[in-house]
């Protein structure tokens, strides 16, 4: 496996006003290509902050990080856009599609922004939306949709450019347990069938459990980091088979 | 190029969405943009009206008066001596090139009748020039000419309103009438002129020849003498040229030593006429002005929804910048929607505007006039109007930080 994310010594302070709040307080680790990692933690643990700079949405006040050898540092507004564009998908706890636009206009949405052609964003969204299991359901609009439904449309919008990377942040929080269930396989099957990297934040242990390496974040350090033994036993029981 | 297309249909998507809010935003640009047309319209058509009842005085014209005269310490207006002679008009002609026609001219009020119906009007008594100078055809019969002039004769042209006062239905050609008693012979008919700048009927006068009007009619006192004449310049470039030349010629014809002051007076007509185009001029400008101001108040309410659409959709925006949109592609966005929106509210507005327009020429009768140019300019200024007012909030959304907007709610 090769490297993906390099992390060193990452620092992040938020100055409120006269108050500075340390986010993040030296955060260093590496993720391999075909990794599905659950960063755990209590809320301000820090993972949030984390998690935007990991997808190019927040600088850090130190340290460095590299994404495939890419330094956020010194590039612009645009630049970062693009990287985002290109190499990052991300799901959020509230979905945020957009309302009043079809289920496979969302999914199009960074193709727009890529410069793709219409006839390449249907194809291509067609396809990450039959990735997610929602064939059929091209056009229907948000408020027409389940959450869980919704959910996979985002996860389509998140897979259609290909990205490196697939950052959740809480893609669960919002769906009962049934549902979150039925997100945790998806993510299970394209990281094991697609090989595609996820990182994923979450509170909920249950959750975690799905991934194969657990990062525990309290006060803005990395506390604890070890595969998941439960999912990795499960990973080689199936292909022992 | 697909990128531009694609920010064109999220914007009418956008606007589609609160179609209420959209029109009524478009209002304030329909309202400015119609108004704009209708008070163009109204103010080149009164324009139009005016240049029109200049051009029925005569273009290019020269009206010089024989000078005044002083009686026993009373003062009469100018034309009351008549200096002038028809000796001088042909002079003018011969020596000054760029004079087009001269017609001497002498006047006055007479009684006519015919049969039993009679009319006091003004008798000009004046040369065939008279009609290509004031561009004043005949509806019928013939103008007279110069043996009419050589001979004195006794022939006449009516004026339109004479003709109905004085013949009723019967056709006048060739019947006579009499003229302070004197028998003409009515040769034709003038072409109908209407209205002067100042409200008199043109179209109340008799023409005879010059020398019939000296000999016959009110020439006993000043053989020869003319009380005015009407000059046409050959262009409106010549007609200072022209009034100097005159001026120069006339002190010499009649003897004006230079500390003495002229016994003619020379009046420019170009004068008369930049005066009246002027104050049009005016009118439309302050039409336009106010018409600019409603286009501008239209302009801060698509500013106004702008910026309300900008917060509002402040999540949406934070999507689009994570999942790549840069910030030039939602400032286009957002421009793209206020130009949409205030140049569907110029487009409506020219077509309310015109319909406005026709509606309102059709109850006041007020003569109208519609412009391609100011048409087009309408349009072009709404489109910039939208640009202009669309720019802050756009700029505004571009700005705006990813991570905040994602978090708002």
């Amino acid at each position: 496996m090769d490297l993906l994310i390099q992390v060193d010594d990452l620092v992040k302070v938020y100055s409120l006003g006269e108050v500075e709040v340390q986010a993040l307080r030296g955060v260093s680790l590496s993720i391999q290509h075909g990794e599905f990692v659950a960063i755990m933690g209590a809320s301000g643990s820090g993972k949030s902050t984390f998690m935007n700079i990991l997808g190019f949405l927040d600088q850090p006040t130190s340290g460095q990080y590299l994404l495939e050898g890419i330094n956020g540092e010194n590039l612009s507004r645009d630049e970062l856009a693009e990287i985002r564009n290109r190499k990052i998908g991300f799901v959020f706890q509230g979905f945020n599609l957009l309302s009043r636009t079809a289920a496979i206009e969302n999914v199009e949405l960074p193709l727009i922004y890529a410069g793709a052609s219409a006839s390449k964003r249907k194809e291509m969204a067609e396809k990450a939306l039959s990735a997610v299991r929602l064939k059929g359901r091209e056009h229907h609009h948000p408020n027409q949709l389940s959450g869980g439904e919704q959910q996979r449309v985002a996860i389509a919008r998140a897979l259609v450019n290909e990205p490196s990377i697939l950052l959740a942040d809480e893609p669960t929080g919002n769906l009962d347990t049934k549902t979150s269930e039925e997100i945790m396989r998806i993510f299970q099957r394209l990281n094991q069938e697609l090989k595609i990297t996820i990182i994923m934040i979450t509170h909920e242990s249950d959750i975690a459990s799905f991934s194969k390496r657990i990062i525990l974040f309290r006060d803005g350090k990395v506390v604890e980091d070890r595969n998941n033994s439960r999912q990795a036993l499960a990973v080689r029981e199936r292909e022992n088979q | 190029m697909t990128r531009l297309l694609a920010s064109f249909r999220i914007a009418l998507r956008a606007l589609m969405v609160n179609k209420m809010r959209s029109t009524l935003t478009m209002l304030g640009i329909i309202i400015g943009v119609g108004a704009v047309i209708a008070m163009v319209a109204v103010g080149s058509g009164a324009k139009k009206q005016i240049a029109e009842q200049i051009a029925s005085m005569g273009s290019n014209m020269l009206i010089v008066l024989s000078g005044s005269s002083t009686s026993g310490g009373l003062r009469f207006g100018s034309g009351t001596v008549p200096t002038l002679t028809a000796d001088d008009a042909k002079a003018m002609l011969s020596e000054i090139p760029s004079i087009k026609h001269v017609a001497p001219s002498l006047s006055g009020v007479a009684q006519v009748v015919f049969g039993n119906q009679n009319w006091s009007t003004i008798v000009n008594g004046t040369t065939p020039e008279i009609l290509e100078i004031r561009d004043w055809p005949l509806s019928s019969g013939r103008p007279f000419t110069q043996p009419d002039i050589d001979g004195a004769t006794k022939v006449c042209l009516l004026g339109k309103t004479i003709v109905d006062i004085l013949f009723g239905g019967i056709d006048p050609i060739d019947q006579v009438i009499r003229i302070k008693n004197v028998p003409f012979t009515v040769i034709g008919v003038l072409a109908p002129k209407g209205q002067s700048t100042r409200g008199q009927d043109q179209d109340d006068t008799i023409i005879i020849p010059l020398t019939t009007a000296q000999k016959r009619l009110f020439g006993m006192q000043f053989p020869g003498m003319v009380r005015m004449m009407l000059v046409q310049a050959r262009g409106p470039e010549v007609m200072q040229e022209v009034e100097n030349q005159m001026n120069d010629l006339l002190r010499q014809r009649h003897r004006i030593q230079p500390n003495q002051d002229n016994d003619f007076t020379v009046r420019n007509l170009t004068e008369i006429m930049s005066t009246a185009e002027q104050s049009a001029r005016v009118m439309s400008l302050l039409l336009g002005a106010i018409a600019s101001i409603s286009l501008i108040v239209g302009g801060i309410g698509i500013m106004n929804i702008m910026l309300v659409s900008v917060t509002e959709r402040t999540r949406e925006i934070g999507i689009r910048m994570a999942v790549g949109a840069k910030g030039r592609d939602i400032l286009l966005q957002f421009l793209i929607e206020s130009l949409v929106l205030s140049l569907i509210g110029g487009t409506v507005g020219i077509g309310i505007g015109v319909a406005g327009t026709l509606v309102l020429s059709s109850f006041t009768q007020w003569p109208i006039l519609f412009s391609i140019n100011a048409i087009l300019l309408a349009f072009l200024f709404s489109g910039s109007v939208g640009v202009f007012f669309g720019f802050y909030p756009a700029r505004k959304a571009s700005m705006l930080n990813p991570i905040e907007a994602l978090r708002y709610e």
